[in-house]
């Protein structure tokens, strides 16, 4: 695909995306190397890769990482019961324990986990691993080597070799710092909060009945918000939720209407210290300069 | 000539060698600003620039900053650098950056990235490199001699101030202190020997000649690395009181934990973990006066932070790391710099404990401004100004 066709592509699915990103994107297919998002929770950068797998009409295979995530629960486990239910169903045939193992260590018991699967796609998935910076280092090295090889090892089966290669977007939120050498493997793209101009076509494109004008005060609004002193920020889906709230309480003007605007703050200030730091004056203030 | 490896001409396979030039000199400016841009990534630069249209700046510049960035730095740098060289704008700032090390990222340069600390027990000086203290080892020796000879400020505090005796229980204590957490460490080992989850693949292997019974149970352990203690200890004049005291709590450590490291700044941050191999442990603390006097000026605990964190950070500390900062944080240098050196060492450890004596003051309030920009990314602040206060620690240390 052409760079130039993966914007709109994009946009087809209802994903903004700027120039930088669609650049990053083709290289990563062109390269053939793993793609780095890194940016603040809320920012859309999981949707990345779930726009990407719509656009290449191909499946979105998610790994979500967590502190002790394992061999076991990311590449591949054995089905254990079935194991023991088919020792036991063999027991009387008088085969010897080599061919009973031989039968049982077989791709019929395997179960694949995220990455097994991924490389064993026919066609090329999306692997996404969210929010990578919460496995340990240990996964982390592991992670490295499979995607340098894109082969797995099974002790049991031999090595498994990739039918083939993923589109890899793995992302971080910067709890703990990546090694150097994983960030050298990936292509690196830093996803900011949107601009306001950006935000607008973002909410034009996922809520298609919303008024422009509308959406352009929402925009105006939440980058307002972002500037104040919160805990948590809003992301672009909180404004998604709080501009459909708008629009289905057929809000057309937000400065008229800043009671409505008031209660419907719920939908982007997550923690109650937040809501309380936007008191009504902060907000009609806010709106003051939307308008 | 501005843009002259940006014209379609260029493209030409005749061009190609000059191309490939023009990219690799491009490269090292990104590698002299701390760029992480291995022989890999310089191919898929050049792979990346022959194919696209180079007409177009704009192309090349987005193309390149996927290819060679890796972090938020680079990604906030490489528009400055990329149209200081390719489209010689803003060219003095880069000139000055290119060929030095870079500010605030050495570590990172390619060559280093984890190499195993070649320079142990080599002082490392941040930004300055003017000779004012001791510390470099070829001097060392040559003024140890001279140094027990003269009668120096440092080493008349350190006999005013801790009699033989009280600086001999420091020294158990830290052999208590360490004691007790390889003791934890090693119960753990015990635990874990009796198994915590059971290894199913194992398990079946085993029955499998038992008709599927599981009768030979496998445990599966868990791999858990020792706990690391990383101690920085500040060694400015409004320390001096309490330096020598720590010097020795720092040499127990050393000398009982499997893992341990040991930084002393003051000016500038000097790794003294090897300095300290030393058994005998009044001679190691008299080295370790002797690298700790004489330095002089102000405390510049941000930026010894920040040569913490970029030279050594990466090799010793790790998810497992206990970093402990022993300071009263009176900073002469600027606040925000401490913050944010501070919140990136956040990043990389397990707990930090930030020990200041004058907790232990009546009245004190950690009022300084390095100490409040500190503060946010401090698990435990516990006061440190005598025996006991340090002895209250070890159950903390026990729990991380």
């Amino acid at each position: 695909m052409e760079r130039n066709q993966l914007a709109d592509r994009l946009a087809g699915v209802g994903y903004v995306a700027d120039s930088q990103l669609a650049m990053a994107l083709w290289l990563m297919e062109s390269l053939a190397r793993p793609l780095l998002l890194e940016g603040a929770a809320g920012v859309g950068k999981t949707e990345v890769a779930k726009a990407l797998a719509q656009i290449h009409g191909t499946r979105l295979i998610r790994l979500q990482c967590y502190e002790g995530l394992d061999a076991n629960a990311a590449i591949y486990e054995w089905n254990y019961q079935r194991q023991l239910l088919a020792i036991k169903a063999r027991e009387g045939r008088g085969e010897s324990a080599e061919a009973v193992e031989k039968h049982i260590f077989s791709e019929e018991f395997l179960l694949e986990r995220p990455l097994l699967a991924a490389i064993r796609e026919e066609k090329p998935p999306v692997l996404l691993i969210d929010e990578i910076d919460r496995a340990d280092e240990e996964f982390e090295a592991f992670l490295l080597e499979i995607l340098s090889d894109y082969q797995i090892s099974i002790p049991e089966l031999g090595t498994v070799q990739a039918r083939s290669i993923p589109l890899v977007v793995l992302t971080s939120n910067g709890t703990r710092e990546l090694s150097d050498a994983l960030r050298r493997r990936c292509l690196y793209h830093f996803v900011d909060y949107p601009s306001e101009d950006k935000e607008v076509r973002i909410l034009t494109a996922r809520l298609p009945q919303i008024d422009v004008t509308l959406a352009q005060q929402i925009a105006g609004f939440v980058a307002r918000v972002r500037k104040e002193d919160l805990r948590k920020v809003p992301g672009v889906a909180e404004t998604l939720d709080w501009a459909a709230a708008l629009v289905g309480l057929e809000v057309r003007d937000l400065v008229a209407e800043p009671e409505v605007v008031q209660d419907t703050l719920l939908c982007l200030l997550k923690t109650q210290e937040d809501r309380l730091a936007l008191a009504p004056e902060v907000t009609q203030r806010l709106l003051g300069k939307v308008a | 000539m501005a843009g002259l490896a940006l014209t379609p001409e260029d493209v030409t396979p005749v061009a190609g060698g000059q191309l490939r030039q023009r990219m690799s000199a491009f490269l090292k400016i990104l590698r002299d600003n701390g760029f992480l841009v291995g022989l890999e990534e310089a191919q898929d630069c050049l792979r990346f620039a022959a194919r696209c249209d180079l007409s177009r700046p704009a192309v090349l510049r987005s193309g390149l900053r996927s290819i060679a960035c890796t972090r938020l730095e680079d990604w906030r740098r490489f528009d400055e650098l990329f149209e200081a060289y390719w489209l010689k704008r803003g060219m003095k700032g880069v000139l000055r950056v290119a060929g030095t090390p870079p500010k605030g990222r050495g570590a990172r340069r390619l060559s280093e990235a984890g190499a195993p600390g070649g320079s142990l027990g080599t002082p490392d000086s941040t930004e300055r490199q003017g000779e004012e203290g001791i510390g470099n080892p070829a001097d060392r020796e040559g003024r140890r001699e001279g140094a027990s000879a003269s009668e120096s400020l440092a080493e008349a505090d350190f006999r005013h101030l801790i009699t033989a005796e009280e600086l001999s229980r420091v020294h158990e204590l830290a052999d208590r202190l360490a004691r007790r957490m390889r003791h934890r460490l090693s119960r753990r080992e015990r635990q874990r020997r009796r198994g915590r989850r059971l290894d199913l693949r194992r398990t079946i292997h085993r029955s499998i000649g038992r008709g599927g019974l599981p009768i030979d149970l496998a445990w599966r352990k868990r791999r858990d690395k020792p706990l690391r203690l990383v101690v920085v200890l500040d060694a400015s004049g409004s320390m001096s009181q309490y330096s020598t005291f720590f010097l020795r709590f720092i040499h127990g450590v050393l000398d009982r934990f499997r893992e341990a490291e040991a930084f002393v700044f003051h000016t500038r941050l000097i790794h003294v973990s090897p300095a300290l191999k030393e058994r005998n442990a009044t001679k190691a603390v008299e080295r370790l006066s002797l690298i700790a006097q004489g330095w002089s000026g102000g405390t510049k605990i941000g930026e010894s932070l920040a040569a913490f964190n970029r030279q050594h950070a990466a090799r010793v500390v790790h998810g497992r790391s206990v970093v402990m900062i022993v300071s009263d944080g009176y900073d002469t240098g600027a606040p925000d710099l401490l913050g944010r050196e501070m919140a990136a060492l956040r990043r990389r450890t397990k707990r930090i404990v930030w020990l200041n004596p004058m907790i232990g003051w009546q009245g004190y309030e950690p009022v300084a401004g390095g100490m409040q920009a500190a503060l946010p990314y401090i698990d435990l602040f516990a006061p440190a100004h005598n025996l006991k206060s340090l002895e209250a620690l070890a159950p903390y240390l026990e729990r991380v």
